[in-house]
């Protein structure tokens, strides 16, 4: 199972980074959304996926899944989540200022060194 | 008494300068200052009975005793020597200055802070002990140096020679401190005389050459030998006073102090002695050579300091050779170094300032439009006389004497037998003797195309007549003591070099008296020396009667070929290049610096995974795959896709929304409720935030991305993914210690209270990560709030453009 998930996560890697690495900034934020994806998911699988109940007391329930990982993927849902916000408003900002959404043209020029 | 503070005093009285010139209007600031060198000079004086003894003084101060480093003043022949010059020429040159410069032209309050900053500077250098506070001094040297050159801060030529001096010495200077560490290291201590003590235990490691060649650095770029002279002619924009105590007398001669001092520690390694006696007599011929192609007076003067300290730097190589024979033929060197020293510094003093006094009252320096000054500025002639004469090595001057020494220590080292000197060392005589006819001829060209021939006052800026009297006494007092030199030679060597030549060679005498080396300024009628000087004489009249024939003879050598062009090449290619090299890879686009940071990423990742062997695939250890983890992991695979290959912007948030939910499946398939619902939550939260800013979006373009740009992007990419994948499994498979999660399940309810493990650990174990994550997204709900609400008015976001 481990195997499977460690090729989905770095499949899904390889579509953010491919993303990222374009020149359109909304493919850049579709990137980084896909890249925490990943991230979490190599989190979880890192830590083993063999549980065979989730991790809350319950009778009987004794095989639980690793706990930690899963505490901190939570953190890192909700912390992902707020700076994709941010990027996203920035990118409104940014398109509405600029009127373009090319990276290539959004650079310093000499004069701002 | 501590006399280490003395060294401070300077500095300290430095502080009070600027109050000084700006309140006492009417009293010029120069005659403050006066009282501290003189002060000094006379303190110091009371010492000299103690060194002549061959005993030393030391006195010293803690500074960061942890670490061994202290401020130690420790007063020997040497280092007693070398401050009585500094003390008593820097009295001189104050005095000097003080009719030298103006007093409502010129910002005094600086020149004097510099110039005390200095004499503190030089103080330490001299006499401190510890190698590290050596350092400190010597660097002083350096800034106080730059600043002094730099006085004129107005002028184009005076920040290049103060930068170009900088450079040189500060560079030079660190490489000094390298071997500093160096020997720091070896020894076990910073102190010199201890360094001295405990040489035989260092003294055969393979880096102790290496600690010799790096202080030489040092002191080849301090004493402006070659190649690194270049610097000394530019600090020439210097203020005359400047030029007379820096650039001639004192600061150059600290990398003579520096080959002196450590002579001790270093002359058992041939490659010191190659270095310090070859460089020194290449110094020698050639600022001799060059001096002669010179028409600044200050510039001729410039380059014969070059060439004397290049003689001085010969004759310490050549007083190193005395540790490897007991032929008493080689212990004559040393103290030749050292009397000449004392000469050249009086002499040379002498010369500067009266290469001030022409340019002060004639308005120029150039020496073409010079000549026949010898009627109106009757003193000035016999000063230069004297001190040319000196220079030149003529009896009745005491350059003569230590000119004849020189020869004598260089025709002796034909007969040492170590170190290849039985087929090279013929070579050191014939060099020094026609350095000597070149030096003659520069002498008698300083002061003969000055002061007679024709006359052209009509053509100068001024109309010359002789200096104020004020101006005259210290030149004259050095001119005095030139001739003294000829007349009790032996009185100076007792007192002041035999101390100093002790010092120098601690190992091979026990009493001063014994390092004295009687002078006489008549060798008889067979003596060598004799001979040579009477040869160098005759060559050297005929030479400088038909200069006009050969000199020029020095326009043969195109500029491109010199030293100097090779220094501003350097320094331009530098500046070029690395801007070149930066904006080469610095291009401003964020796309490059991502395809460095992940193609870094993925090669080191990858290259060190398998170059170390940490990879390793555990197939035990897997869990066993499911069909619903397949399908899901299809589902998610698809959706991935998806969001690459969509043309238009919904179909990609639909399916990064997908991709969203399938993660959202395999965490409920992997047993985590709590991630499932938040991801479910969270991920329909995020679709909606892309629709709602759908309208404001723009629509997904390609911007003209060539092909081959997505090629390298997908190769990087996939080299990204690939490393993720590897390391996932191999970090799996490869568990050292037991995970720390048995902790948690085992006292979840009886140490807090709680069912869910999850949930216990984000508010009770590890609650501080939740404080913080809420403050994150606080954050970023105030800058979302920011970035729509505020705005810079266009008139503000004008104005923050200018």
């Amino acid at each position: 199972m481990e195997l499977l998930m460690a090729i989905v996560a770095g499949l899904i890697f390889t579509a953010a980074i491919y993303l990222i690495l374009s020149r359109s900034l909304i493919k850049v934020i579709l990137g980084t959304g896909l890249l925490s994806h990943g991230a979490h998911l190599f989190i979880l699988t890192m830590g083993g996926l063999g549980g065979s109940s989730p991790p809350v007391l319950a009778d009987g329930a004794t095989n639980f899944a690793d706990p930690l990982p899963q505490a901190l993927i939570l953190t890192a849902i909700v912390i992902s989540f707020g700076v994709t916000a941010f990027i996203l408003v920035l990118a409104y900002r940014t398109y509405a200022v600029h009127k373009t959404d090319d990276l290539n043209s959004m650079k310093g020029n000499d004069e701002h060194d | 008494m501590e006399f280490v503070w003395l060294i401070f005093l300077p500095a300290l009285a430095a502080l009070f300068i600027p109050t000084l010139f700006r309140r006492v209007a009417g009293i010029h600031t120069g005659w403050f200052v006066l009282i501290i060198p003189v002060v000094l000079f006379v303190y110091y004086s009371t010492y000299v009975p103690l060194t002549a003894s061959g005993e030393h003084a030391v006195s010293s101060f803690d500074w960061i005793p942890s670490l061994g480093i202290s401020f130690v003043s420790y007063l020997d022949g040497l280092s007693l020597l070398f401050t009585l010059l500094i003390t008593g020429i820097g009295a001189l040159v104050v005095l000097y200055s003080i009719f030298y410069l103006d007093r409502h032209k010129e910002k005094l309050g600086n020149f004097y802070v510099y110039l005390l900053l200095f004499m503190t500077a030089m103080l330490g250098v001299v006499q401190s002990d510890n190698i590290i506070s050596l350092y400190l001094f010597w660097e002083l040297t350096s800034i106080s140096s730059f600043l002094l050159i730099g006085y004129w801060y107005t002028r184009d030529g005076s920040r290049f020679g103060a930068l170009k001096s900088m450079m040189i010495t500060v560079g030079g200077g660190l490489m000094m401190l390298g071997g500093f560490v160096i020997l720091g290291i070896l020894g076990d201590t910073y102190s010199i005389r201890e360094l001295i003590s405990g040489l035989s235990d260092y003294s055969g490691d393979p880096l102790f050459t290496l600690a010799a060649v790096l202080l030489l650095f040092g002191a080849f770029t301090k004493s402006a030998q070659f190649p690194f002279y270049i610097w000394l002619p530019d600090a020439m924009e210097a203020p005359t006073p400047v030029s007379a105590y820096l650039h001639s007398a004192t600061m150059v001669k600290a990398g003579l102090y520096l080959v002196a001092r450590f002579t001790p520690i270093f002359a058992g390694s041939s490659v010191w002695i190659w270095l310090v006696s070859g460089i020194g007599l290449l110094t020698l011929m050639w600022g001799s050579f060059f001096a002669v192609k010179q028409t600044d007076l200050k510039g001729i003067l410039a380059f014969s300091t070059v060439s004397q300290l290049g003689l001085i730097m010969s004759l310490l190589g050549a007083g190193a050779i005395a540790y490897h024979s007991d032929d008493t033929l080689f212990r004559l060197a040393m103290f030749a170094a050292i009397f000449h020293l004392v000469n050249h510094a009086v002499f040379k003093g002498s010369l500067f300032m009266i290469a001030g006094i022409v340019d002060h009252e004639t308005g120029t320096r150039d020496i073409r439009k010079l000549g026949g000054l010898m009627s109106v500025m009757p003193i000035s002639f016999t000063v230069a006389f004297i001190g040319g004469l000196s220079m030149a090595g003529i009896p009745p001057f005491g350059g003569f004497l230590s000119k004849e020494l020189f020869l004598e220590s260089m025709v002796a080292l034909k007969h040492f037998e170590l170190f290849n000197f039985d087929t090279w060392g013929i070579l050191f005589p014939v060099i020094a003797w026609i350095a000597s006819v070149f030096t003659f001829v520069y002498s008698f060209y300083f002061v003969f195309k000055t002061f007679t021939g024709e006359k052209k006052f009509d053509k100068l800026p001024l109309k010359p007549h002789e200096a104020p009297i004020g101006m005259l006494i210290s030149p004259i007092i050095l001119a005095v003591s030139v001739i003294a030199l000829f007349f009790i030679p032996n009185v100076v060597g007792k007192w002041l070099v035999a101390p100093a030549v002790m010092a120098a060679q601690p190992q091979l005498y026990s009493m001063p008296s014994e390092a004295a080396v009687p002078v006489h300024a008549w060798h008889g009628i067979t003596s060598v020396p004799m001979w040579l000087t009477v040869g160098v004489i005759v060559i050297g009249t005929l030479l400088f009667t038909s200069i006009k024939k050969w000199q020029p003879v020095y326009g043969l050598q195109p500029e491109k070929l010199s030293l100097n062009a090779l220094y501003d090449g350097v320094m331009t290619f530098s500046e070029k290049g690395m801007n070149k090299l930066s904006r080469f890879y610095m291009n401003g686009l964020i796309r490059t610096y991502l395809l460095y940071m992940f193609s870094f990423f993925s090669v080191m990742t990858i290259v060190v995974l398998f170059a170390k062997g940490a990879f390793e695939l555990d197939m035990n250890s897997l869990s066993p795959i499911t069909l619903f983890a397949v399908l899901n992991s299809i589902v998610a695979i698809l959706g991935t896709g998806m969001v690459i290959m969509s043309k238009n912007r919904i179909s990609a948030i639909i399916a990064l929304g997908a991709v969203g939910y399938s993660v959202a499946l395999f965490f409920v398939l992997f047993k985590a409720p709590d991630l499932a619902l938040t991801q479910l939550v969270i991920e329909t939260i995020s679709v909606a935030l892309f629709l709602l800013a759908f309208r404001h979006l723009p629509a997904l373009k390609t911007h003209g991305e060539t092909k081959k740009n997505k090629v390298v992007n997908g190769i990087i990419a996939g080299g990204v993914g690939l490393s993720v994948t590897l390391v996932a499994l191999s970090a799996h498979s490869n568990k050292l210690v037991a995970s720390i999660s048995q902790f948690y399940k085992d006292t979840v309810h009886t140490e807090a209270g709680g069912g869910n493990i999850v949930n216990v650990i984000l508010v009770d174990y590890r609650g501080f990560d939740t404080l913080f994550e809420i403050a994150v997204l606080s954050i970023a709900g105030i800058a979302v709030l920011g970035m729509i609400r505020l705005r810079l008015s266009r008139k503000e976001s004008d104005d923050e453009k200018e």
